[in-house]
């Protein structure tokens, strides 16, 4: 005869706990007033203004401005997903002994990566519905060559790995509160002047620059794909850099409590 | 050694330290299994540092840990799932609810509790909807208990179970982990209650500035060495040299600890002609007894005993 707490441990398979865990994160993501703000509305407060204020304002673009900005959008959302939400997820989680928690639990630690990864790909599919849905009603006609498609996902996946790997850093290495300033201060920086909406070439003598940065070659990355229909395979090397330079530090400096 | 037979926890020789601070202190430590172990001590003692090197947190800086027979910190990952952990604070997402939170540490394993009995036994059900960080500190530490027992663990690790608890929750609390002992899980708890080690421990360890003072059953503890105890109580302050002085009056193997500026106590042979002394002390350096009580040892005596310090006070 065996009692109700009589002892019968054991680990669910990974894949159940991967799961539990993307569920878990992308519900609490969703419910987060400030988080959805960031990743769904801002985005589309960004693409109506940026139509309308493309009419006003002269940038010499050679493409329809639904159609310029769309992908450029796209590539913000990302950003705000993997860098800043993640960042300050993550750093609130680890203020609170979440990470401990889950440290002395089953899920092992690329597990719970993995359930972060899951619940960042949730949102970013909520995120592209949602955008690309108001794009469409707004006219977007996006040039859907296989290349180019291949090289919007590729932009997404890649992307996803370097702002995360940057988002995670920040929150390993900081303080929640300094984390939650920092992953917003950089996320206006680069949303207004990273390369992300506008084409680097709007930037005038910075181009070059942009180019370089992991927003610049997002958004840049993410036009080449949507507007001109080829892969951007100098934007994916740039992202893959960040990616490679972005894990080495988390890797090196994060702390788990 | 199998894992079977060796013991739930053995500690040899640990010694912790942060910077030069040095939290654990050529620390043994062994936990039979089935048992309640409590590891008892005040704030700053070392209780937790332990506990977490017995978890995996930490790596033992000297000396050797081996929990149900695995190094905890190199065989963390077959370590993990048999044993639960209960946090001292904290360990929940802020935003989640306390059924979400208890349904998702047991979706991380393979036999977990029906969470509805654990909701149930600990009276989480009155949490309903609010967010954990609106939880009460008593509310927290009821679903911090439940997580660290949902996957069914047969050892689990317990950091002050009922601080901020309510009397009921507590009385909960105590009767939830003798059911767990009675089916045959290993606990280990510290806590700075002694009534809480007095009531439900198999086994005490008194852990004092990281080292460990006295450990035995709670009955050797308060009766084993055949000393009882006085406590004197007065009506004003005593006189600042009162200890000394009856000690004197007193003499070996009597001793005499204050414990505050109106209480002493008083261990040693309780016979009439202690008490004629003690009385006559009293009219000496005129104080007027409140209470004069003969008794048992406490935990608490114990302590002030090893330590010359009181508990709460230390």
């Amino acid at each position: 005869m065996t009692g109700t707490f009589t002892p019968m441990p054991g680990s669910a398979p990974l894949s159940s706990q991967v799961a539990a865990q993307t569920r878990m994160e992308t519900r609490l993501l969703l419910r987060n007033g400030e988080q959805l703000l960031l990743a769904i509305i801002i985005p589309v407060l960004v693409l109506f203004a940026g139509v309308m204020g493309i009419e006003y304002v002269d940038l010499s673009l050679s493409y329809k401005p639904i159609d310029q900005l769309t992908p450029g959008v796209l590539a913000l959302g990302i950003m705000s997903t993997s860098f800043t939400s993640l960042a300050i997820a993550t750093g609130f989680e680890r203020r609170y002994g979440v990470l401990k928690r889950l440290g002395a639990s089953p899920l092992p630690r690329h597990g719970l990566l993995l359930g972060k990864v899951g619940a960042l790909l949730v949102v970013e599919a909520v995120q592209l519905v949602v955008i690309g849905g108001v794009a469409l009603l707004m006219d977007w006609s996006p040039e859907l060559t296989l290349r180019g498609v291949a090289g919007a996902l590729t932009m997404a996946a890649l992307g996803t790995a370097a702002f995360a790997s940057l988002g995670l850093f920040v929150a390993g290495a900081l303080r929640a509160e300094a984390t939650l300033a920092a992953a917003n201060l950089v996320y206006i920086l680069l949303a207004a002047g990273g390369g992300v909406v506008l084409p680097a070439s709007t930037y005038g003598r910075f181009a070059d620059v942009i180019g370089w940065l992991p927003s610049g070659a997002l958004g840049g990355g993410m036009r080449e794909s949507l507007l001109v229909g080829t892969f951007p395979s100098g934007p994916a090397l740039v992202l893959l850099g960040w990616a490679v330079l972005g894990t080495v530090l988390t890797a090196r400096t994060f702390k788990w409590e | 050694m199998s894992s079977a037979v060796s013991p739930a926890v053995e500690v040899r020789g640990l010694r912790m330290a942060y910077g030069d601070k040095v939290a654990v202190d050529d620390l043994d430590l062994t936990v039979e299994r089935g048992s309640i172990t409590a590891v008892l001590g005040p704030n700053g003692a070392g209780k937790t540092t332990t506990l977490e090197t017995c978890e995996g947190f930490r790596r033992p800086q000297q000396g050797t840990v081996r929990v149900l027979g695995l190094d905890p910190h190199r065989e963390r990952r077959a370590l993990l799932p048999r044993i639960g952990v209960m946090l001292q604070s904290g360990g929940a997402w802020t935003g989640a609810r306390a059924e979400e939170m208890l349904h998702h540490i047991a979706a991380l394993h393979a036999h977990p509790l029906p969470v509805q009995m654990l909701v149930d036994r600990l009276g989480l059900d009155d949490c309903g909807r609010t967010p954990y960080r609106r939880l009460s500190g008593g509310q927290q530490q009821r679903l911090s208990l439940a997580m660290a027992v949902v996957g069914r663990p047969e050892l689990l690790f317990v950091d002050e179970p009922t601080a901020g608890m309510d009397p009921q929750a507590r009385r909960n609390t105590w009767a939830l982990l003798e059911e767990l002992r009675a089916d045959g899980v290993t606990t280990v708890l510290t806590t700075h209650y002694l009534e809480e080690a007095e009531r439900l421990a198999d086994q005490v360890h008194i852990i004092d500035r990281g080292r460990m003072i006295v450990s035995g059953t709670p009955f050797d503890l308060t009766r084993g060495t055949g000393i009882s105890t006085i406590r004197l109580v007065v009506t004003r302050p005593f006189p600042d040299h009162a200890p000394a002085s009856l000690q004197a009056m007193l003499g070996p193997p009597t001793h005499v600890h204050p414990v505050n500026e109106f209480s002493l106590l008083i261990t040693g042979p309780a016979d009439a002609s202690t008490l004629g002394k003690v009385s006559a002390w009293c009219e000496e350096v005129g104080v007027l007894p409140e209470s004069l009580s003969l008794g048992q040892r406490t935990l608490e005596d114990v302590f002030l005993q090893l330590t010359g310090r009181g508990f709460e006070q230390s």
